[in-house]
């Protein structure tokens, strides 16, 4: 792992460096392939399902601009990153872009030189406890065991909330999500935290999800999105106005089944601007003008990518809430498309 | 000129530029030269280079991120450390559990590697085969699947914490006179109740003090006075009893009669130290459950006492018979150098194999042993990292991981840990060319 991070960090510096800056774009057109970074293995998020294809909520927002870039979802390459590696993949140029579960805050923003182009779900940490230990709120886990995940904001947040409610904790520090839950589920922590969609969809792959609890209290705001790399601006529209044209199709009840068939009968003139039938907008960042109309037929809009891996029909069971469009009360609103 | 080399004297002519490459004695030199020159010059190129695509992504090499604020809990430290403080001193935090494993298994290691290569050589079947067994399985496994497994059998086999745990139903049971239907809890502590194995831990007592010395303050680190009051001690009592161990051996020089020693060495050796350690009001702190007036455990761990986190003992004992397995053979081959004469010299004199070994065999043994060794304990040392495994904070946890993950400099973090990696086998290396020069073999 070291040897691989710092040879990860030195190539990177040595050799990709130059290439990395330049237009991501005429790489990936030029590779024929999208490269995307997801998660090692988050149920519902990004993992590989039995037969080794790549599913989930991230995993289907990079299948829509591998779509829109190349016209097809198919075209992309998925690599997984731990919460470790994923920056230094990303700004290695190892990866084009990073769609794993990542919270944007400043320093990864300002410092790490990275771009959050988006806000794919809105997310805080929460903490997940077994139904016998008798807890109902996070205020009560003074003195309790923690395991956390490394490299991760979420031990910052955790180091806060204890602090600022004048409690003590053992932290249990795991590298990977796979290991947290099976120390959790040994009995070696009283409590695991992270996202709180993270701990449902873990609490969807156990034996018994009936047995854990999934605690009120929200410690934090975790906006989770997509990254690129900084100053690679049309690159950055690019993933941006992908993410916006899913929720643009939502809004308008574009889905993948009636894609076809709005693009032969609409006549508003926003939806004719998506789906490339008016205007030059792909042009305008390099792309066909179809971009978006090959973004939706990839998994469906928005709301369509959200049911099938995380919503409420699934295991995991996640509601809509802070990530329902505007219209109904929620966060997710994209920008106007013209 | 020519004639200069007449009586066979070296050529006094002056020097050419071309003799660099032709004359035999200045070749061997330039080529050196040269190929240093060449290879600086690629060094300097890569670090040119890097620096360059560095700047161009508007990065900077700095090492300022060691004042700011860490933010992040570390369970296992030696010296005084909350979130509050500065990387650097998690770095240093990190540093010291490196090297607190590093040693405790460094002795191990030795300890089991020694037992373990002289029983190999054991003349009953079964020793010398269950040591083989031991060697061949630990050398030939990888060593990170090791430490899991033996992590995974800590966690996995022994009880949680809430087995201890007294209850409700528990206190109500035992007021009722029938005792028949007592209930007790499921585990309880062994050892005379002082030490309690948990899935998360050994808790141990940890000793305290009622009237202690005080602290000072060292950089920063606070240092027992009581601890060295203590330690000043026993190294007084030490020395005091060597004194008398000498006299008495004097006397049985001069009169052939040994006086009567082991009260007094007993007497020198505890006694000043009960006396301090009671006038200081020593007790042991039993871990335990926090327990409310009925005696009802609350609360989710054991309170008081120290404990031990598995992750420190898994990795603990798992370096120490691996890199065990390892100086066995070392141990083993430096035995079989040595000629078989010494050995039957020894047994012709009288002596038994077990002071045959220690005094004729493994003395010459140690020249042998030594100069491998020393790899070993820079394996052992290098291996702490995989601690990152069963998540022990060591220097690679905490610089290699948490703070270069929240910093993002990861050039800066991955060159630091490197010198101190660095600087650690230097020191180790080096302290053990120092033993290894003081028992090679002295020639005049």
């Amino acid at each position: 792992m070291k040897k691989s991070v710092f040879l990860g960090a030195l190539a990177a510096s040595t050799v990709l460096a130059g290439a990395a800056m330049a237009a991501t774009l005429d790489d990936v057109k030029a590779r024929g392939e999208m490269i995307c970074g997801v998660n090692t293995g988050l149920t519902g998020f990004g993992m590989a399902d039995a037969s080794g294809t790549w599913v989930g909520f991230d995993v289907d927002l990079c299948r829509a601009v591998a779509a829109a870039v190349l016209g097809d979802p198919t075209k992309v390459k998925f690599v997984p990153t731990t919460g470790e590696t994923r920056f230094t993949a990303l700004s290695s140029g190892e990866v084009d872009v990073l769609v794993r579960n990542s919270t944007a805050t400043f320093t990864r923003d300002v410092d790490l030189k990275l771009d959050f182009v988006a806000i794919n779900y809105y997310d805080g940490q929460g903490f997940m406890v077994k139904k016998d230990l008798g807890v109902s709120s996070a205020k009560e886990l003074d003195g309790a065991t923690v395991c956390i995940q490394t490299g991760t904001t979420t031990e910052l947040n955790l180091a806060d909330f204890f602090k600022a409610n004048n409690m003590s904790y053992t932290p249990v520090t795991v590298q990977d999500d796979s290991e947290a839950q099976r120390q959790y589920l040994a009995g070696a922590c009283d409590t695991y935290t992270t996202d709180a969609s993270g701990l449902a969809a873990a609490r969807a792959t156990m034996a018994d999800p009936a047995n854990h609890n999934i605690l009120p209290e929200i410690i934090s705001k975790e906006p989770l999105g997509p990254v690129v790399r900084h100053g690679d601006n049309q690159w950055a529209d690019i993933v941006r106005w992908t993410f916006f044209a899913l929720l643009i199709a939502e809004e308008k009840g574009i889905t993948k089944a009636n894609i076809e068939e709005v693009a032969a009968s609409t006549t508003d003139p926003e939806v004719r601007r998506l789906l490339g039938l008016e205007g030059d907008m792909g042009k305008m960042f390099g792309l066909d003008n179809g971009w978006a109309k090959s973004a939706i037929a990839a998994g469906g809009n928005y709301g369509e990518i959200f049911e099938a891996n995380i919503g409420s029909a699934t295991p995991i069971g996640l509601a809509r809430g802070l990530n329902a469009l505007w219209t109904q009360g929620g966060l997710q609103y994209a920008w106007p498309l013209r | 000129m020519a004639f200069a080399n007449d009586a066979g004297e070296a050529p006094k002519d002056g020097f050419r530029l071309s003799m660099l490459i032709y004359d035999t004695r200045f070749r061997a030199i330039t080529i050196q030269i040269v190929v240093l020159f060449l290879f600086l010059l690629f060094v300097g190129w890569l670090a040119d280079n890097v620096i360059q695509n560095l700047a161009q992504k508007g990065k900077d090499i700095s090492f300022s991120f060691l004042n700011v604020r860490a933010g992040y809990d570390i369970e296992q430290h030696l010296i005084p450390y909350t979130n509050d403080s500065t990387h650097g001193r998690a770095v240093i935090v990190g540093l010291l559990n490196t090297l607190l494993v590093a040693v405790l298994g460094c002795i191990l290691a030795t300890i089991i590697g020694v037992f373990a290569g002289v029983l190999r050589l054991s003349r009953n079947w079964i020793v010398s085969g269950l040591m083989t067994v031991y060697v061949e399985g630990f050398r030939n496994v990888p060593l990170l699947l090791w430490i899991i497994l033996v992590f995974v059998v800590m966690s996995e086999t022994q009880p949680e914490p809430k087995d201890f745990k007294v209850t409700q139903a528990m206190v109500d049971s035992w007021a009722t006179p029938d005792t028949a239907d007592d209930i007790y809890p499921a585990k309880h502590k062994i050892l005379f109740g002082l030490v309690a194995v948990t899935n998360r831990g050994t808790n141990v007592p940890a000793p305290l003090l009622d009237r202690p010395l005080g602290t000072i303050e060292v950089a920063t680190v606070p240092v027992s006075l009581s601890v060295l009051a203590t330690l000043a001690v026993i190294a007084v009592s030490i020395y005091a009893n060597r004194r008398l161990l000498r006299r008495a051996h004097q006397i049985q020089e001069d009169t052939g009669q040994r006086p009567t020693t082991w009260w007094q060495t007993l007497l020198i050796l505890f006694l000043p130290v009960i006396v301090l350690l009671w006038a200081m009001g020593f007790h042991l702190e039993v871990p335990a459950f926090p327990a409310d007036e009925n005696g009802v455990s609350k609360g989710f761990n054991f309170q008081g006492g120290i404990q031990v986190m598995h992750s420190f003992t898994a990795l603990l004992i798992a370096l120490s018979l691996y890199t065990g397995a390892f100086i066995a053979e070392i141990v083993r081959a430096g035995i079989l150098a040595i000629s078989r004469g010494q050995s039957e010299a020894a047994f012709a004199l009288g002596l038994r194999p077990g002071r045959t070994m220690k005094l004729v065999i493994l003395p010459q043994a140690l020249r042998v042993i030594i100069p491998p060794l020393i790899s070993q304990y820079l394996n052992l040392t290098k291996n702490t990292s995989l601690g990152i495994a069963v998540s022990y904070l060591d220097l690679r946890g905490t610089l290699g991981g948490i703070t270069l993950n929240q910093t993002g400099r990861e050039l800066e973090c991955m060159l630091l840990m490197m010198l101190i990696y660095l600087t650690i086998s230097l020191i180790i290396s080096s302290l053990m060319n120092v033993f290894n020069a003081a028992v090679k073999l002295k020639e005049r």
